[in-house]
């Protein structure tokens, strides 16, 4: 190992941080070009080419996939190996482990998005993938948690950060929930069908109660464990209040558990079980906005560098989306607001808003702020990071914007009555209302999707950078060394 | 037995429930909030992300 590079590189683990991180650029690439071209599909049907494979309800999953786990989920692996070394002072306890759990990782995503084209689906949302995968996923995890939970008993640093909290809720919730969505019957050894264990109602529920708390676990505690570490970092300065980040942990991992059935408002579901989720879902409002407070008012008193630094950016506009979206989440949950929302575009524009908007820009912050710091250079061109930043935003306030609009015409179009009693519009009328704005979201999502492909360029530039800056710092100890 | 059938009834489970995390939640917000000096220990720990900054400035050094 070279002397110039970082000192924590012999003392941790960086080499499973790098790989991790790189692939969760690949798959965001692969991810979001999926989902640009699903959306154009929607818009201009010909994109489908008669072609099964790349039919939308094939090529829908790979984009939910590849964005939520290959992009997301590397990005968590990435994150919390590198967060749970520098918070604990120690290394993960085992290297072995940690490369099984990328490779594994990798083969999890490749083969599910393979299987889906391929026409392979259980059909359960966010858990998409047949039996045989579904057991992978179940070993990468066990040993994901095993690694993490040893990391942290062989700490240096008597205190667990609160990261490493939201981290290892994630990872233990995403078990619980991964094992029980996906309890099913295969028709043979040798088949990839399967049945659920579950059926009818109970069926909805177990999809539900797994859905939402993919997105309350893997989507929020996860990032907000990045957000935590990142945001400080970034910023130079301690959390905002340390403990306002323990209320606002044990807060939001009971009440997250709860909501899941207000998916399935108006329903064969009992009346009091959804309107418990509902209940629950307003209640979580609180520990939601309490966390991004503490996360924004973090820069108190050093709101300058949201002009100055455009990685400060990112990471703020994501705390502001995940305010809007964790708004606009319980509102939504309201059983009369869901009778206009539910089953419309109103429900894409609103997990987009906390996808793009709080996912992907916290994550983009975080990766800008750790991938220069795993090479030992600095960002190749800060230009570029701007541009990223607006291409994003314009981006998601196109794709939002178009699926309110979307949405609550669709809505208010389905229940339109005439003066007789009949329903006003024929379905495909509402289809024909929704197509300018399916091209409007189509055209954000290429914005975004622009905007990796410059985040791609400029990390690969700083790999490249730190590479020839590393070995040119290597030949002139070297040559030192030889004139000594 | 008795106390699983007493626990069955939702008008004993409700209520049982409630208490039970409502006193919880209490308590984890007078551990953060109820003393000074637990307090200040706590927010102390905010400064674990920087502890191992020294070694960042080593380096580029």
């Amino acid at each position: 190992m070279a002397v110039t590079t970082y000192s924590g590189a012999e003392q941790y683990n960086f080499e499973v941080v790098k790989k991790f991180a790189v692939m969760s650029l690949v798959w965001a690439v692969v991810g979001m070009f999926v989902g640009v071209y699903i959306a154009s599909e929607l818009a201009w049907p010909f994109l489908n080419f008669d072609s099964p494979y790349i039919s939308f309800g094939r090529f829908r999953p790979v984009h939910t996939t590849s964005v939520i786990f290959g992009f997301g989920g590397s990005a968590l692996f990435a994150t919390s190996y590198y967060v749970v070394q520098r918070t604990c002072q120690t290394r993960l306890i085992s290297d072995g482990m940690a490369s099984f759990t990328f490779w594994g990782w990798m083969a999890v995503i490749a083969l599910a998005d393979v299987s889906y084209m391929l026409g392979y689906t259980q059909s359960r949302e966010y858990a998409e993938m047949e039996w045989p995968i579904d057991i992978l996923i179940e070993v990468v995890w066990v040993t994901y948690l095993i690694l993490f939970v040893g990391t942290i008993m062989r700490r240096k640093q008597p205190h667990i950060y609160v990261a490493n909290w939201f981290y290892l809720a994630f990872i233990l919730a995403t078990a619980l929930l991964h094992t029980f969505n996906n309890l099913a019957v295969p028709i043979n050894l040798f088949s990839m069908k399967s049945y659920s264990l579950f059926s009818g109602v109970q069926d909805a529920m177990t999809q539900w109660w797994y859905g939402h708390n993919a997105v309350g676990f893997f989507l929020t505690a996860a990032f907000l464990g990045m957000m935590y570490y990142f945001v400080p970092k970034q910023a130079g300065r301690p959390i905002y209040s340390y403990r306002l980040s323990i209320v606002h942990f044990w807060a939001l991992a009971f009440m997250y558990m709860w909501v899941g059935a207000h998916h399935l408002h108006w329903t064969a579901l009992p009346d009091w079980t959804s309107s418990l989720a509902a209940a629950f879902s307003i209640l979580l409002l609180m520990p939601s906005w309490g966390g991004m407070i503490n996360g924004i008012m973090t820069l108190s008193g050093a709101w300058d560098k949201l002009r100055t630094d455009p990685i400060m950016r990112f990471m703020i506009v994501a705390l502001s989306f995940y305010g809007m979206s964790t708004f606009e989440g319980p509102m939504m949950s309201l059983k009369e607001v869901n009778a206009l929302s539910h089953y419309t575009d109103w429900t894409v524009g609103h997990v987009h808003s906390g996808a793009l908007g709080w996912v992907a820009m916290i994550t983009f912050g975080s990766l800008y702020h750790m991938i220069p710091k795993l090479w030992a250079t600095k960002m190749y061109s800060r230009k570029l990071i701007e541009w990223h930043f607006w291409l994003a935003t314009i981006g998601i306030v196109l794709y939002i914007v178009a699926m309110w609009i979307s949405g609550i015409t669709q809505g208010l179009m389905w229940r339109a009555f005439d003066e007789f009693g009949n329903l006003q519009y024929s379905f495909v009328e509402t289809v024909a209302a929704m197509h300018p704005f399916y091209a409007m979201r189509a055209i954000g999502g290429m914005f975004f999707l622009t905007g990796m492909l410059t985040m791609a360029f400029n990390i690969f530039m700083t790999i490249r950078q730190g590479k020839r800056e590393n070995a040119a710092l290597e030949g002139k100890l070297a040559s030192k060394l030889a004139h000594a | 037995m008795e106390i699983l059938m007493w626990l069955s009834k939702p008008e004993n489970a409700k209520p049982l429930g409630l208490v039970i995390f409502f006193v919880t939640f209490i308590g984890i917000v007078i551990y953060a909030y109820g003393s000074k000096q637990r307090s200040e220990r706590l927010e102390s720990r905010g400064n674990i992300p920087f502890l191992d900054d020294e070694e960042d400035t080593k380096d580029k050094q």
